[in-house]
């Protein structure tokens, strides 16, 4: 299977990965070849068998409802680039 | 341009904050109002390495959700990464649920409208699933950028999804506030939508009767009931407008005005796909034991719609009655303790007081009713008199006023101290209503020439010279015979 060129870059967006001309063919090339992985087991007949949803067999561990967090906010804010009134600053967001 | 001509499908998803201690994936406190970031701990920030570990009392909540609405259980039910970027959602995903949600399915009764017009209507639900709240971005300069705040993030919330069963902004609201009882009701959520534990979105579109289901609309973020409805009645008559003039509706997210009224598109709403939502891989499936749901079963209350047909059955209650007495847990819990004390009987009038006088004073001071000043029993006491003929509903009022104001522990006492008793003697009225004969002549003549008016007028010149103590029965009664002698 190939992607189109703006499928890539459409892809490319969504994951905010910044794609340099040069890099577009490789990169189609690289997730076409993943593709055709995704399209070898997808022939495979897979009726009766239910959908993997992770690696392990396990299931959720639950952990009872209890505050066991206490306020760090200075030693995590200490490394953040801008805080402002306990705030983290980041790049103005306008929706 | 009329509307009659067009059919509403609206749905609505509703973001419902769940009541734990801590949040979802972490053990940091879910208290509203804190100072900023204080309760966002390594797991909230998203630092490297950190892994979430689910809160059972989360899961709890979801399975006493769908044992409330009728819904399946899941057995196993897993969690998603919804991808997309935004800088409140620090790990650039939010962990929610996708193919497998926690409750599949389930519906609710709504009543919408009042007096003759009211209909009931039952709303299916799609699913309900377990996911992450984010954190709060704030907007105002901060030298032009942007605050974040991320002791909400990781809050536990219930997504719950309706079907498009809805078609007008009365059925939507009538839906979200029946929801919004259930969750207060099987204590799930507190409901506080000033501070944001329940959220709508509303998905609306128009077609002509007929046709396939029109392009929807979703406005975001309503977070009251009166919002919702002007929300919802101007995105209508917009979409209408604009079909009517040739224009095809753009799917869209659009955010409601509350000064101008209108709502206005947002964003352009990213497909499904565009999220990219795959398994967590942090997090192995969810399973629900069949034992874990027979516990939560066994300690479900009385649902609100059980108890409002036992209302009808058992005491003989209107629909309306039994709808508004089981708006609230704790409405219904005061009107039943105050049952208990003064019997099946005064089910009725107990029903009015709560409704009336109760509900408006409570109103009025903005109290809830678990604060109320006048106790169950108080009011049973009082309706008890009334029924007895002690006091006329009038009085009651008075003995209602200083119930309220702790004047007097019991509607008896206060009944005593005051010399409240209405007055029944033949002996003590007489006197009066020859008084106010005597007093009034004119009346007395107009009544015999045929006016009506003249006799009310009569029986409230006795009630005044009585204080109100005289029975309003007993002086129409007297005054008749003593007017045709």
């Amino acid at each position: 299977m190939s992607l189109t060129d703006p499928q890539v870059r459409h892809i490319a967006k969504l994951a905010r990965i910044e794609l340099a001309d040069g890099q577009l063919e490789r990169t189609r090339d690289a997730l076409g070849s993943m593709l055709g992985l995704i399209e070898q087991l997808q022939a495979i007949d897979t009726t009766g068998v239910e959908p993997m949803a992770h690696a392990t067999d396990l299931v959720l561990r639950l952990r009872d409802d209890a505050i066991s967090e206490t306020d760090h906010r200075s030693a995590y804010q200490a490394v953040a680039p801008a805080v402002e009134n306990g705030l983290y600053l980041v790049p103005k967001v306008i929706e | 341009m009329s509307r009659a001509n067009w059919e509403v499908v609206i749905g609505l998803e509703t973001h419902s904050q769940l009541n734990t201690t801590s949040k979802i994936f972490s053990g940091s406190p879910t208290a509203f109002g804190a100072a900023p970031n204080v309760q966002a701990s390594a797991v909230d920030l998203a630092l490297p390495g950190v892994l979430p570990v689910m809160n059972r009392a989360a899961v709890e909540r979801a399975i006493r959700f769908g044992l409330a609405v009728g819904g399946e259980v899941a057995q196993r039910s897993v969690f998603a990464r919804k991808n997309y970027f935004y800088p409140d959602l620090p790990k650039g995903y939010q962990i929610s649920q996708y193919e497998l949600p926690v409750v599949q399915g389930g519906a609710l009764t709504i009543r919408v409208g009042d007096g003759d017009k009211a209909y009931e209507k039952v709303v299916r639900l799609t699913r309900a699933h377990l996911e992450e709240d984010a954190g709060k971005s704030l907007h105002e300069d901060f030298h032009g950028m942007s605050g974040i705040d991320l002791n909400r993030a990781g809050t536990p919330l219930l997504e719950i999804v309706s079907e498009p069963d809805m078609t007008s902004s009365a059925e939507a609201v009538a839906y979200a506030r029946a929801l919004h009882a259930l969750v207060r009701w099987v204590d799930i959520c507190d409901g506080n939508m000033q501070e944001g534990s329940f959220r709508c979105d509303a998905n609306v579109s128009v077609r002509r009767p007929g046709e396939p289901l029109g392009t929807r609309r979703e406005i975001k973020n309503l977070n009251s009931f009166r919002f919702m409805q002007q929300a919802i009645d101007f995105e209508i008559q917009w979409q209408i407008e604009q079909i009517e003039d040739g224009h095809k509706i753009q799917q869209a997210t659009v955010l409601f005005d509350p000064d101008t009224g209108e709502t206005r598109a947002m964003r352009s709403k990213e497909d499904a796909h565009d999220y990219r939502y795959f398994p967590d891989p942090d997090l192995p499936p969810l399973v629900i034991a069949a034992d874990w749901i027979a516990r939560v079963r066994s300690e479900m209350p009385e649902l609100p719609v059980a108890l409002s047909a036992r209302l009808q059955a058992d005491y003989g209650l209107s629909p309306y009655d039994a709808a508004g007495l089981t708006a609230s847990r704790e409405m219904a819990q005061y009107y039943l303790d105050a049952l208990a004390v003064v019997g099946a009987a005064q089910a009725k009038p107990l029903a009015n007081w709560v409704m009336g006088e109760l509900a408006a004073r409570l109103n009025r001071e903005e109290r809830d009713i678990a604060q109320s000043p006048v106790t169950p029993s108080q009011l049973a006491g009082l309706v008890a008199r009334i029924a007895d003929g002690t006091i006329s509903n009038n009085i009651a009022k008075k003995v209602f006023e200083a119930l309220w104001s702790g004047e007097g522990q019991t509607a008896d006492a206060v009944i005593e101290a005051q010399g409240l008793k209405q007055v029944t003697d033949v002996s003590a009225i007489e006197p009066i209503i020859d008084e106010v004969l005597a007093a009034n002549p004119k009346s007395v003549e107009e009544y015999r020439a045929g006016k009506d008016k003249a006799f009310n007028a009569l029986v409230g010149q006795v009630m005044k010279a009585s204080k109100g103590k005289a029975s309003p029965a007993q002086v129409n009664e007297l005054l008749k015979k003593k007017l045709q002698a």
